[in-house]
C-alpha cells in the first residue's frame, strides 16, 4: 500500500492571521494528505522539534508579518543543525524578490495571496514524496 | 480556467439576489421605523442630520514602519498631504508585548507597523506632532494598556492635560479571541483591562474613544457580512454590560464607544450591512440599556477597505477594487476610512501606493459629489429589502450568541470561530470551483509579469531599535523600574484599575515587554484550542 505524505503545517513568528493556513490546512487534508496543524505563535524551534517527532515529510509555513527571511532561516539552519533533511515550502505577504531569496536559501516553494488551494495541492503531489520506512 | 466567468447572483453572505426589486419586497415599509430622517431614531441613514455637509468623514491612513523616526517622518509627511488623522500601526512584538530584543521577535522588529519599546520611543514617534491638537488611533489591544500608559505620560511630559487628547484605542479583546488572534492573557483578565481603559477615560480623558468595537478582522478572517455585523454588534453588547457591571452609567461611557467596519467587494451588501448595523445598534441599546442620551445609540464607525479582497496577481487592479469598496463605505455614511494600498498583499505601502490611497478618497470627497446628499441610497426597493435581509440574518447570530450566554461562553464553546472558518473555506471553495469570480485570479488571468516597487524595511533599522533599547536598560535607574513593575503587579492582584499604575511604570522607563510580562506573572497565559 503506498504510504500517505505527512505534512506538518503551521505559524512561526507572532502573527494572528491563520485564515489562510486552515484553508490549506483542511484543502491538503481533504486531498488526502496527512496534516499536522501546529497552532499559532510557534518558535521556529518549536516548528522543527514537532516535525522531526512527527516524522513528517515536508514542512510548511505561513508568515504574513513580514518576517518571513528571518524565520525560514532560522528553521533551515535548525534542520540543517538536527541533521534533518525535511523540504520546506510557505506562503503569505512575501514580496517577488523575497521568494527569490527564498529559494536560494533552501526553500522549496512561496505560494502568495490568491493561490488556489488546487495549485498548491498540485505541487505537493509533483514534489513531496513519502520518506521510505 | 474558464472562459466564461460566473456573474454573481448572491452576495457574499449567500443572499440571492432578485432580477429586479419593486414595492412587493418591502410590503408594510414605515419610513419613521425603519429609516426615519439621518439624524434621528433608528439612525439607519445616518447619525447626523447634515451628515458630510457637517463634517467630511475624517481622511485616516494607517501607518507604522521600522523605527519611530521613519513612522514620524511618514506622519508627517500624510498630515502635509491633507490627512486629518493620525493611525498608528504597531509591530508585532509591540502588539504581542515582546521587546526588540526578545528571541520571539526575531525579523520582526518594525516589520508591519512601528516598533515601541519605551515611553521614549513614544517620544520619538510624536516628535514635532501637537499631540493635544491631533486625534490619533492607536490599533493595539491585548497592549493596549501599556502603549496607552505611555501616551498619557508623554502628555503628561509635555504639559498638555490629559482632557484635551483626542483619539482611538482599538482596545476590541473579544474580536482577537475570535479572529485576529493577538492575545497574551486569558479572556477574563484581558476584558478587565479593556474596561480599565473606558473607566479610566470616562473620568479623565473625556474625548477620546475608548473601544473601537471591530468587525474589520472578523470578516479578514473569512466571515460573511452577516457574520461581521452580528459578532461585532455582540462584542458590543458584551463591553456595554460589562462597563456597566464596573459601575459606570450607560449614558457616561457609549458614546464613546466606537466601531470599525470591513468595507469589501459586494457592494450593496456592504452599504445594506452599514444601514442595518446603526439600526440595530440603536435599538438594542434601547431596549437593552434604557439608554437616555441620543449619542449612546449612534453607531459611530471606522471603516477600511477589505485587505483580502486584494490580489497579489495583478496589483494594479487592486486601486480599482479600493475605489469601489470606499465608495460602498461613504454611501453608508462612515465617520472616518482608511483605503487601502495596491501594493499590500506583498508589503507595506510605499509613500506613491499610501499617497495614492489617499487621493482616492480625495476625488471621491471633493469631485464626484457624493457627500452632498445623505444616505443617497435610502428607499430603494433593493437597497430596503437588503438591508432588512441582514439585519435579520445578524439577530439570528446575535440571539444565538445570547443563548450560550452572551459572546465569552459562545467563544469559548468555539462558536464564532467555527461560523468564521467555514464561510472562508466555502468562499475558497467557490473560488476554487470557479462559482466566483476573481478578476486577475481565476479568471482574466495573465501570464506576464506585472511587477511594482515595493517598500522594504531593512535588517539595520532592526539592529538600530534592539540597540536602543538594550542602550536603555543599560542607562536607566532599574531600581526604578523594578519598583514601577512591582507596584503594578501589587495593583493588579488587588484588582485595581490598573491605568495609573501603568503611567508610573512606563515614567519609570519600565519596557513595553518588562510590563507585559509582570502582568503575566499576575495573569497567566490564554492558550487557543485550534482545529482545521
Amino acid at each position: 500500500m503506498e504510504k500517505k505524505v505527512r505534512l506538518l503545517i503551521g505559524k512561526v513568528g507572532l502573527d494572528g492571521h491563520d485564515r489562510g493556513v486552515k484553508i490549506v490546512a483542511r484543502a491538503l487534508r481533504d486531498a488526502g494528505f496527512e496534516v499536522i496543524y501546529t497552532g499559532l505563535h510557534q518558535t521556529p524551534e518549536a516548528i522543527v522539534n514537532m516535525a522531526i517527532q512527527e516524522g513528517v515529510d515536508a514542512i510548511g509555513l505561513s508568515i504574513l508579518s513580514g518576517a518571513h527571511l528571518e524565520l525560514f532561516e532560522r528553521v533551515l539552519h535548525l534542520l540543517k543543525e538536527k541533521g534533518a533533511t525535511i523540504p520546506v515550502f510557505g506562503g503569505g505577504i512575501i514580496p517577488p524578490e523575497d521568494i527569490v531569496a527564498l529559494k536560494k536559501m533552501g526553500v522549496k516553494e512561496a505560494f502568495t495571496p490568491g493561490a488556489l488551494t488546487d495549485q498548491i495541492v498540485k505541487w505537493i503531489e509533483d514534489n513531496i514524496v513519502p520518506q521510505s520506512l | 480556467m474558464g472562459t466564461s466567468p460566473t456573474l454573481n447572483t448572491t452576495s457574499l453572505s449567500g443572499i440571492p439576489f432578485e432580477t429586479f426589486y419593486d414595492e412587493r419586497d418591502i410590503e408594510g415599509f414605515d419610513y419613521q421605523a425603519k429609516l426615519g430622517d439621518p439624524g434621528t431614531f433608528p439612525f439607519t441613514r445616518g447619525i447626523h442630520g447634515d451628515m458630510y455637509r457637517g463634517r467630511l468623514w475624517t481622511m485616516r491612513q494607517f501607518a507604522g514602519f521600522g523605527t519611530a523616526s521613519d513612522t514620524n517622518a511618514r506622519f508627517r509627511y500624510l498630515l502635509s498631504q491633507g490627512q486629518t488623522g493620525l493611525s498608528v500601526a504597531f509591530d508585532m512584538p509591540t502588539l504581542m508585548g515582546f521587546d526588540s530584543d526578545h528571541p520571539s521577535s526575531l525579523g520582526e522588529v518594525g516589520k508591519c507597523g512601528v516598533a515601541v519599546d519605551s515611553i521614549e520611543d513614544m517620544d520619538e514617534l510624536f516628535a514635532e506632532i501637537p499631540v493635544g491638537e491631533v486625534s490619533t488611533s492607536m490599533t493595539i489591544n491585548c497592549t493596549a494598556p501599556i502603549v496607552f500608559a505611555m501616551y498619557l505620560a508623554l502628555a503628561k511630559r509635555r504639559g498638555v492635560p490629559l482632557s484635551s487628547l483626542k483619539g482611538t484605542l482599538q482596545n476590541d479583546m473579544l474580536k482577537e479571541f475570535i479572529a485576529q488572534k493577538e492575545w497574551i492573557y486569558p479572556i477574563e483578565p484581558s476584558l478587565k483591562l479593556t474596561i480599565d481603559i473606558v473607566e479610566f477615560c470616562t473620568n479623565h480623558v473625556p474625548l477620546w474613544n475608548t473601544i473601537s468595537i471591530s468587525g474589520y478582522h472578523i470578516r479578514e478572517a473569512g466571515s460573511t457580512a452577516v457574520q461581521e455585523l452580528a459578532f461585532t454588534l455582540s462584542d458590543g453588547l458584551e463591553y456595554v454590560k460589562r462597563a456597566i457591571g464596573r459601575g459606570l452609567g450607560v449614558d457616561q461611557f457609549a458614546g464613546r464607544y466606537s466601531f470599525f467596519f470591513n468595507a469589501h467587494i459586494d457592494f450593496f451588501e456592504e452599504i445594506a450591512k452599514y444601514r442595518a448595523a446603526r439600526r440595530v445598534w440603536a435599538r438594542e441599546m434601547k431596549e437593552r440599556y434604557g439608554v437616555k442620551d441620543e449619542r449612546s445609540l449612534w453607531m459611530r464607525f471606522h471603516t477600511q477597505t477589505a485587505g483580502c479582497s486584494l490580489t497579489a496577481q495583478q496589483p494594479h487592479n487592486n486601486i480599482v477594487r479600493t475605489a469601489i469598496e470606499a465608495l460602498a463605505a461613504v454611501l453608508g455614511g462612515t465617520q472616518s476610512l482608511h483605503t487601502n494600498s495596491l501594493d499590500e498583499t506583498y508589503a507595506l505601502p510605499t509613500e506613491f501606493a499610501a499617497t495614492l490611497a489617499l487621493r482616492t478618497q480625495q476625488v471621491l470627497a471633493y469631485e464626484t459629489g457624493v457627500p452632498s446628499t445623505g444616505d443617497p441610497l435610502g428607499g430603494s426597493y433593493f437597497i430596503e429589502s437588503l438591508t432588512d435581509e441582514i439585519e435579520g440574518r445578524a439577530m439570528d447570530y446575535i440571539r444565538r450568541i445570547d443563548e450560550y450566554g452572551g459572546m465569552v461562553p459562545a467563544i469559548e464553546a468555539g462558536f464564532p470561530q467555527k461560523e468564521i472558518q467555514e464561510a472562508a473555506c466555502l468562499y475558497q471553495n467557490e473560488l476554487n470551483q470557479g462559482k466566483r469570480t476573481v478578476v486577475g485570479v481565476n479568471a482574466f488571468a495573465s501570464d506576464e509579469d506585472e511587477s511594482i516597487p515595493l517598500l522594504r524595511v531593512g535588517r539595520k533599522q532592526q539592529e538600530e531599535q534592539i540597540r536602543k533599547v538594550r542602550e536603555l536598560r543599560a542607562r536607566r535607574s532599574n531600581a526604578a523600574a523594578q519598583k514601577g513593575l512591582d507596584a503594578l503587579k501589587r495593583a493588579a492582584e488587588q484588582g485595581e484599575n490598573l491605568i495609573p499604575a501603568l503611567v508610573l511604570a512606563v515614567e519609570s522607563l519600565a519596557t513595553l515587554g518588562e510590563v507585559a510580562k509582570a502582568l503575566q506573572d499576575v495573569y497567566g497565559k490564554y492558550r487557543e484550542v485550534s482545529y482545521i
